[in-house]
This record gives C-alpha cells, sequence and structure tokens, in this order.
C-alpha cells in the first residue's frame, strides 16, 4: 500500500508508483488513492457528476495473477456490490496517454450501465515496450460511493456522520474552476512550463552524458525522481492552459510531444538504473 | 468417424471482433482437417465473449495411408550402364527402398528413376496437437496484447483455458502455455469459478446451457430480440426501435442475455430526441421506445449479461436508470450552457479551432466554403435552380460553430446535427437549420444525401473546400494513404451529384476549385477517379462500360450515369460487339497511317468503291440523327440509331482496302473512318467495349 502521491497529477498512473514501477522487470504490486487534477473537467460544483478532482484507486499487479479478473471481482463483493444482483460487464476499452508515451490494451468494467473501473494491461510506458506487462486496474472511488450509496449527486455521498462530500469538496471544485477557467495567469503558465521543461531537460541532459563504467551507487544518487517531478508539473501545467483555452489545437500536437519527449526521455534513463541495479 | 471439440476460453474478446474470429476459426479448423485427409463433414461453430469453439462431426480417427512416388536422378545417372550406380544407391536408400524397387517413368524432361513408397496414416490426435496451436495463433484480430512474462505470444485477450476432445479423448494441445483439457467454464456470476465438465463434444452446448452460457449467438440474439418484444408489450402500444446493430453488439457482450425495462422523466423528451437516442444507443447500449406515432417514449430497454429474481430485476433497473438521469442531466446541462452564446457569435471562436495544422482554423475554412458556396450557388442558379441563396450562406456561415459547443465536445458524433437543432432554436430559419443539420451526410456510400438543395450545396462547398485546400498544399492522398480521408469526401460529392442530378459537371468543379485556390491542382482527375470508382462500385457497371464512358468528353455526374445505363442495356448485341470491334480497328488504322487524317475532310467525289459510298450516305444521315437524341439525353433510342450503321461498316471493312496504294483514295478513306469514329463516339468510346 502506498500513499497517495503529493504532486498535481491527472490519473493514477502517473504516479511515480505506476509510471516508473512499470518499468522495472521485477515483480511488484501496488495499491494506492490518488486525487486525481483534470482542471478541463471542472464544472463550478455545478454539475452533480463532474469534478475538477477526483479520487482513483490505482491496483498495479506485475505480473499479473491468471486470475486477475476472479480477484477483481472479489474486490466488488469485498466493498458489499453482491454482484447475483447486478449485471457485470467487460466492455473493450484503451487506454492511451500520449503525454506519457503509454497505452493498453483491456476493457471498462460496466455496472448496471455505470463504468466502475478501466481494466488495463500496460503495453508500453514512456515510449518502452514493457516486459513482464502490468495490469492496472483503476476504481473511480467517488462514483462507486454514489453507487453504494445510492445518490444521484456526487455532492450527496456521506464521507462520514452527517457530513457530505459537498460540505467537504464543493468550495474548492467551485474556486478551481474559477481559477482553472477564468483566472489562472497565461502568460505566467507558459512561463512555469518553460521553467519545469528547461530543468528537467538539464536534468535528463546530464544523465545522458553521465560516463558508462559509473558505479551504481553513484548512478543510484542521480536525481531522476526529481526530473519526473518536474516533467508532471508540465503536464499539471499543460491541462490548465488548456482549461484556460489558451492552447490551440496546432500548439495542442507541440505541446504533448514536449512533454512526451520528457517521459521518454525520463522512462530511458530510469529503465537504464534499473538494468545496472539488477546486473551489478 | 469421430468428433471433434475445440474451444478457446479468453477473457472478454471485444465485442466487434467475435463474429469475424468464430467465423475464422471454424475456416481454418475445416481447411486443416481436409489438408490433413482427416475428413470432417458438418463444422459448428460457437462464440461468447469468452470464447470461440468449433465442432466438426465425421473427422477420420487416422490418416489414410498413402502411397506416393518419390522422382530421383535421371535413369541414365542412376543406372550408367544398366547396372545401379552410386547416384542409385543414394536415391533408394534415402527412399527408404531396395535398388531393385526402383523403377523407369518418363516425364517431360526424360527418363528418370522412381521409388514408390509407402506413407502410413497419422493419427487424428497427432496431427491436431501438432498443427492446432498454429492456427488458433493465425487467428487475425484488429488489435493484439502480449500478458506473459517474456511475451512469448500475441493475442486478442489473455487465454485462460482450452477444451480439444476427439469423441471422449482430450488432444493436448498447447498454445500461450495451456494444455488443452476437457473442462469448460460457465458464466463468471451465475455459475463461478466451477469447472464445467465437457465429456464428448456433442455434449458441449447442453453442459454449457446448464452453466448459464448459451454458446451460439444466432440462440442469444433470437432471445434478446423476444425478450425486448415481451419487455415492451408491458407497455400499451409501445415498440422498441429495431437497430440490428445494436442488437449485434449486445449479442456478443452477454453469455446468458437477459432484459430490463426502464423509464426516465418526461421532462427530459424536451431535450432533442437525437441527443436522448446518442445517449441511450451509443454510450449507454440501450434500446429506445417509441409510441405509435413513432416519437421517442421515456422508456428504455437494457439488456443484461445475467438473470436475476425481481428483487435483484429493480436493483438493476434502479441502478441503470440513475446513470441515464446523470447522462442527460449532463447533456441539459451542456444544451443550457450552449445557448448562452448563439451560434452567431461563436464564428469568432472557430478561429481558436484548428481544422489542420497547415490551413488554418475552422474560421479560414469557414471563409473557403464561402467562397466556393458561392461560386456552387451561382452556377446552378444559372442553370434555373431554385434555393434560398441568403439560407445557403448563412447555413454555411454557421455550418461549424457546433464545434465550440459543450454538446459536440461531449457528443462528438452529433456534430452538425446539434448545429442544425441550435440554429433552429436560435430562430435562423428552417432551411438554415436543415442544412447545417444535414450536412455530414452522406457519411457513408449507402447514406442519403442532404434532403434540400441548401444542404446539398453545403455539402458540396465543404467537400470541394477540404480538397482543394489539401490539394494545395499537397496532401492529396497517394496508395492506401488518405490520413484526411478525401476520399471519402471525394465520393461524397460525386454521390450528391449523381442523387441529387445538379447540373455541375466535374469540370465545372475543377475550374472553381481553381478559381478559389489557384493551386488546387488536379482535382479534376481526382473527382474523375472517384466517378470511375462509384460507377462500379456502388452503381455495379461493368470496367469496360465506364471506360467507355468517361474516355469521351465529361458532362455531368447524372449524365454519365445515363450513358452507362444505356450502354449496359446494349452491352451483349450482336449489333454493338461488331461495332466495338470496327471502332477498334479504325482506331488502330488511324494510329499507324503516317497521313496526318484530322485535317482532311471528305472528298464525295473520290469515293469509288460502293460500300465507301454507301457509309458515306448512312453516316450523314444517321449523325444528324444521333446528334439530336445525344442532345435530349435518349441515349436509347441514340444507341439504337448506331447500330444500324452495322450493315455498313462491316460492308466497308469487307469491299474497301482503306490503306489503298493511291494517296487520295487513302487519304479520303482515313477522312471518312475518322470521321465514322468522331461523329459516334460521344456518347461512348465503343472501342473500351470487351467482348462477351
Amino acid at each position: 500500500m502506498q500513499q497517495p502521491y503529493d504532486v498535481e497529477v491527472g490519473a493514477g498512473t502517473m504516479s511515480p508508483e505506476t509510471f516508473l514501477r512499470v518499468l522495472d522487470p521485477r515483480p511488484f504490486s501496488v495499491a494506492y488513492a490518488q486525487p486525481s487534477r483534470r482542471p478541463a473537467d471542472g464544472r463550478y460544483g455545478e454539475n452533480p457528476n463532474r469534478l475538477f478532482k477526483h479520487t482513483q484507486f490505482q491496483v498495479v499487479l506485475k505480473p499479473p495473477p491468471v486470475n486477475v479478473q476472479e480477484i477483481y471481482l472479489e474486490s466488488l463483493q469485498a466493498i458489499g456490490v453482491d454482484l447475483r444482483q447486478h449485471d457485470l460487464k467487460f466492455e473493450e476499452d484503451n487506454w492511451e496517454a500520449p503525454t506519457l508515451g503509454a497505452w493498453g490494451v483491456g476493457w471498462q468494467v460496466m455496472l448496471d450501465g455505470l463504468e466502475i473501473t478501466q481494466f488495463t494491461y500496460f503495453q508500453q510506458c514512456g515510449g518502452l515496450d514493457l516486459d513482464p506487462i502490468s495490469a492496472e486496474i483503476t476504481y473511480g472511488l467517488e462514483r462507486i460511493a454514489a453507487f453504494l450509496q445510492d445518490v444521484d449527486s456526487l455532492y450527496d455521498v456521506i464521507w462520514t456522520n452527517n457530513i457530505t462530500y459537498g460540505e467537504v469538496r464543493h468550495l474548492e471544485e467551485v474556486q478551481f474552476s474559477v481559477y482553472n477557467f477564468e483566472e489562472a495567469d497565461v502568460g505566467k503558465l507558459w512561463e512555469h512550463l518553460r521553467l519545469y521543461e528547461a530543468e528537467c531537460q538539464e536534468l535528463l541532459s546530464r544523465a545522458n552524458q553521465q560516463p558508462q563504467e559509473l558505479g551504481v551507487a553513484e548512478q543510484r544518487r542521480f536525481p531522476i525522481l526529481p526530473a519526473y517531478d518536474l516533467c508532471l508539473k508540465c503536464s499539471h501545467l499543460f491541462n490548465l492552459l488548456d482549461a484556460r483555452g489558451a492552447i490551440s489545437v496546432t500548439e495542442r500536437v507541440g505541446v504533448i510531444a514536449r512533454i512526451r519527449t520528457l517521459a521518454v526521455g525520463i522512462a530511458k534513463v530510469y529503465s537504464r538504473m534499473i538494468a545496472r541495479e539488477s546486473h551489478g | 468417424m469421430a468428433e471433434l471439440l475445440l474451444e478457446i476460453g479468453l477473457e472478454e474478446i471485444p465485442a466487434r471482433m467475435i463474429a469475424a474470429a468464430e467465423a475464422e476459426l471454424a475456416r481454418r479448423v475445416e481447411a486443416l482437417l481436409s489438408r490433413q485427409r482427416l475428413g470432417g463433414t458438418t463444422v459448428t461453430s460457437y462464440s461468447t465473449p469468452r470464447r470461440l469453439a468449433v465442432r466438426v462431426e465425421g473427422v477420420l480417427a487416422q490418416q489414410l495411408d498413402m502411397q506416393e512416388q518419390l522422382t530421383g536422378p535421371s535413369w541414365k545417372a542412376a543406372f550408367p550402364d544398366g547396372n545401379p550406380g552410386p547416384a542409385a544407391q543414394a536415391f533408394a536408400k534415402k527412399a527408404g527402398v531396395a535398388v531393385t524397387a526402383l523403377e523407369k517413368i518418363t516425364t517431360a524432361k526424360g527418363e528418370y528413376a522412381a521409388a514408390t513408397v509407402q506413407r502410413a496414416g497419422q493419427s487424428a490426435a497427432k496431427v491436431l496437437t501438432e498443427s492446432l496451436p498454429q492456427e488458433i495463433g493465425a487467428l487475425s484480430w484488429p488489435k493484439t496484447m502480449y500478458w506473459r512474462p517474456n511475451k512469448p505470444e500475441r493475442f486478442v485477450r489473455p487465454l485462460r483455458w482450452l477444451i480439444c476432445l476427439l469423441d471422449e479423448t482430450v488432444v493436448p494441445v498447447e498454445f500461450a502455455g495451456i494444455t488443452a483439457g476437457g473442462v469448460s467454464y460457465g458464466h463468471r456470476v451465475l455459475y463461478g469459478d466451477r469447472p464445467v465438465p465437457i465429456h464428448r463434444p456433442a455434449d458441449y452446448p447442453a453442459a454449457l446451457e446448464a452453466a448459464f452460457v448459451i454458446v451460439d449467438p444466432a440462440a442469444r440474439r433470437h432471445r434478446i430480440r423476444s425478450r425486448l418484444d415481451a419487455a415492451t408489450r408491458t407497455l400499451p402500444e409501445a415498440r422498441w426501435r429495431e437497430d440490428e446493430a445494436l442488437v449485434e453488439q449486445v449479442t456478443h457482450l452477454t453469455e446468458w442475455p437477459s432484459v430490463v425495462l426502464g423509464s426516465f422523466q418526461h421532462e427530459y423528451l424536451t431535450l432533442p430526441e437525437e441527443v436522448l437516442v446518442t445517449v441511450m444507443r451509443d454510450h449507454q447500449k440501450y434500446f429506445a421506445l417509441e409510441d405509435k406515432q413513432h416519437a421517442l417514449a421515456p422508456h428504455f430497454l437494457a439488456v443484461l449479461n445475467t438473470e436475476v429474481d425481481s428483487a435483484g430485476v429493480a436493483i438493476i433497473r434502479h441502478g441503470n436508470e440513475r446513470v441515464l438521469r446523470a447522462r442527460f442531466n449532463d447533456a441539459r446541462f451542456f444544451w443550457n450552457y450552449d445557448q448562452k452564446i448563439p451560434l452567431r457569435a461563436r464564428v469568432e471562436m472557430l478561429k481558436t479551432v484548428t481544422f489542420q495544422r497547415d490551413l488554418g482554423s475552422y474560421f479560414s475554412k469557414t471563409e473557403s466554403n464561402l467562397l466556393m458556396a458561392k461560386g456552387l450557388g451561382k452556377t446552378v442558379a444559372a442553370q434555373g435552380i431554385l434555393f434560398d441563396q441568403a439560407a445557403l450562406e448563412k447555413a454555411v456561415h454557421l455550418a461549424k460553430t457546433d464545434l465550440t459547443t459543450e454538446l459536440v465536445k461531449e457528443f462528438t458524433e452529433l456534430q452538425g446535427i446539434v448545429g442544425g437543432l441550435y440554429a433552429r432554436a436560435q430562430g435562423q430559419g428552417e432551411a438554415v437549420a436543415q442544412a447545417i443539420y444535414w450536412q455530414y451526410l452522406p457519411a457513408a456510400m449507402d447514406d442519403p444525401i442532404p434532403p434540400t438543395v441548401e444542404g446539398r450545396l453545403l455539402g458540396l462547398a465543404d467537400r470541394l473546400a477540404t480538397i482543394a485546400e489539401m490539394f494545395a498544399v499537397g496532401l492529396e492522398p497517394s496508395g492506401s494513404k488518405d490520413p484526411f480521408a478525401l476520399r471519402r469526401a471525394a465520393n461524397g460529392v460525386i454521390k450528391i451529384l449523381a442523387e441529387s442530378g445538379l447540373p455541375l459537371t466535374i469540370a465545372g468543379l475543377e475550374s472553381l476549385a481553381l478559381e478559389t485556390l489557384p493551386r488546387a491542382g488536379k482535382v479534376g482527375a481526382f473527382l474523375k477517379e472517384r466517378l470511375d470508382f462509384y460507377l462500379r462500385e456502388v452503381r455495379g457497371y461493368s470496367y469496360d462500360v465506364v471506360n467507355a464512358v468517361l474516355s469521351t468528353g465529361l458532362t455531368t455526374v447524372a449524365d454519365a450515369i445515363a450513358r452507362a445505363q444505356a450502354l449496359t442495356e446494349v452491352r451483349g448485341s450482336d449489333d454493338l460487339a461488331a461495332i466495338s470491334t470496327a471502332f477498334k480497328r479504325i482506331k488502330n488504322i488511324l494510329r499507324q497511317a503516317e497521313e496526318k487524317q484530322e485535317a482532311q475532310s471528305i472528298k464525295p467525289e473520290d469515293l469509288i468503291e460502293p460500300a465507301e459510298q454507301q457509309l458515306y450516305a448512312e453516316v450523314v444521315r444517321v449523325a444528324p440523327q444521333v446528334e439530336a437524341l445525344r442532345a435530349q439525353q435518349k441515349y436509347p433510342e441514340a444507341l439504337e440509331r448506331i447500330a444500324t450503321l452495322r450493315p455498313a461498316i462491316d460492308s466497308f471493312f469487307d469491299q474497301v482496302m482503306v490503306l489503298a496504294p493511291e494517296a487520295h483514295l487513302r487519304r479520303n478513306r482515313l477522312a471518312l473512318i475518322a470521321s465514322v469514329l468522331s461523329d459516334f463516339s460521344r456518347i461512348a468510346d465503343f472501342s473500351e467495349i470487351v467482348a462477351g
């Protein structure tokens, strides 16, 4: 079990606990809740089903056990879904994150017509072919809670005794919608993006100039994890600029490519470090 | 005779891929059996989201023994002096026979040593164990994945079990690390993880039915339809909207289907039906219901992959209703939100929506569309077509603005339709609303074209401007690459022209495109190629008829169709075949002749043979008649008249030597046949017609 990652991310996949760990050939499994910020999805707290920030419960299983689907179904039973009284379908849904150079094959899991989980067999991450493959199971916690509590609005979900999700989070949704859509200073956002990108690039170019004969211990010291944090910052700034309507479709492709270049570079350096570590 | 069963157990296969995979597996197994001389009479295939299966009756337990003749070295080399030499010894050893058993055979290349060997048939089990894995691995899928460490194979989804039975015997076929057994698995929830033993192939469907899996998709389809009917009957005068594609989809999403009827609040019926149906069908896979007047009813039908008691039905209905309510709420939120900015105020917003990287925004796209539409409008108006010019221009102006609406961002498949609905709601007038609404029709070749003239002109202008602009920056399609779907756009142009009868020619469209965009280049040739495709593939005319029609000057698309139709009707007749042969001959002669015959006119006084005088008289008599009929587009009558030339042409070629030694006679005869060719090739180039 891990804690949520404390840098803004758009999805649980972007936490280094998924993005970097799946690159490692060694078996590994992890679960964590991850607040996921998507500025463009904000609705000023007015839409009962859309949030700027929602929580994903992320499970990564590497390699996936042969009964991974059955284990998943048991997890639904464990949170109180009696499958004999519900309709469950695995419908094709292939996941892709162009800014991360990542994609996978899988399903959206539909429970009584509601998409409650994204189930993906990761095939590529940071532009690298994965081996072993990881299974990624992403539960949408607010939706599942609303389903279990049978409420129509996410804001009506009971958070704890007599306190609703709305009471805890509504103000945040309103204010961040205002900021993301109206107030964020576009010039400064571009400038922040440029600065984070430059620092990340600087680290990457230094990583790529490291001599081959560097010892494992020295290589372990190289700050590739901070470089990844910088890349995540860029990704969030891109999302903000996008919500702000500051990126034309033309520029969009270019900015996505810039962030992807960082992610791919980080994935390469990280894999190289892991390979040295497991051989040395 | 034995019976074979092969079942491939998988994690859920994408619904869209199942039917093709089921058929391919059956085909492969059948072909394998026949290739391996293992018989196989009746082949039955099955599929569900979690399995593909095939059952074959009449399989031989053993391949038949076979005699095979092997050809060795030449007889001379093998028996140089009548006695077996080293080559004969080596060949006999390799073939496994005694040297004395070698025979002399005579082939086209000469005499050779040959050996007849007996091949013992192998058991079906052995052959299948060796060959089935390849067949399974060779199944073609639109998208595959890895799942096992070291990535030994790719398949559509992870393989979880295999069954291979020959009667009651397990054939240990191995694929993806799994060895076949005799155990299957039932419905995930209704039967759980318990194994379902299959004792013999014939038991397969019944054994799985007892485990809540209907393995025959046709049976599931039937069950779904009858359950949809039954659920609908509980409402007075209701009907579910027929939707074959959706029935197919849910058939491949379920192993044990049942149906639940749900409802939604009346208030949502104020949203446009298109939005409601898109949410239900495309997003939720629900069937819509309608009343006797075909108006949408506030109900839906969900196809479940389970069967539950009445308490379960209530829970599942409630859940699906909740989801649909949330979806409708979203749509209503977007609808109301979008109304705050009317379409005409959104034109400016198109500046930030990129049409294509090299071509700028939808704002500039709108400007090009407007130019093109004005040109088209002027052309057809001059030909007496009545339409509302102001409405056309307004529709073109607003056509792309719905791309900035939240509703279209949410439901991209509703682009155009949403614009039309908003235009109507904002009082832009029916002609404008209709033109915007239908602008993307036809999206496929079997779609109808827009119903109004303004809509057709908008559709033409949009597509032509796209093609011209893309060509102008060098983005024309090449080979199989057509990333901007320009062929589809051009097919749409041709189809609109063909079915609307708008008086527009390809040459006219090309010059319009060049007027707007001087660098647009080969737009005309591209459209002509699509017309060729349309006539052959959509209208079904044979390629020679199409060539014959398109090698003559191009008029309108509708005219090309009329000519192709008339030509097709007479294509098999003897007269036309004879004329076609004669025209080919004329072309050959003219090509070979040294004289430049174009400049020559016929001198009647130099026509000395009766057959050439006769032909000349016929040409002079018939040509004006044909021309008059052609001008009236009476093509069948015109072709009939051309056919009457046959006797005169036949006797001309029988009795007259065109390339006569006398220069003046030769020139005159060349001029005569050149005029036959030019006068009668305006409807079609008959020399393109292939005999038979």
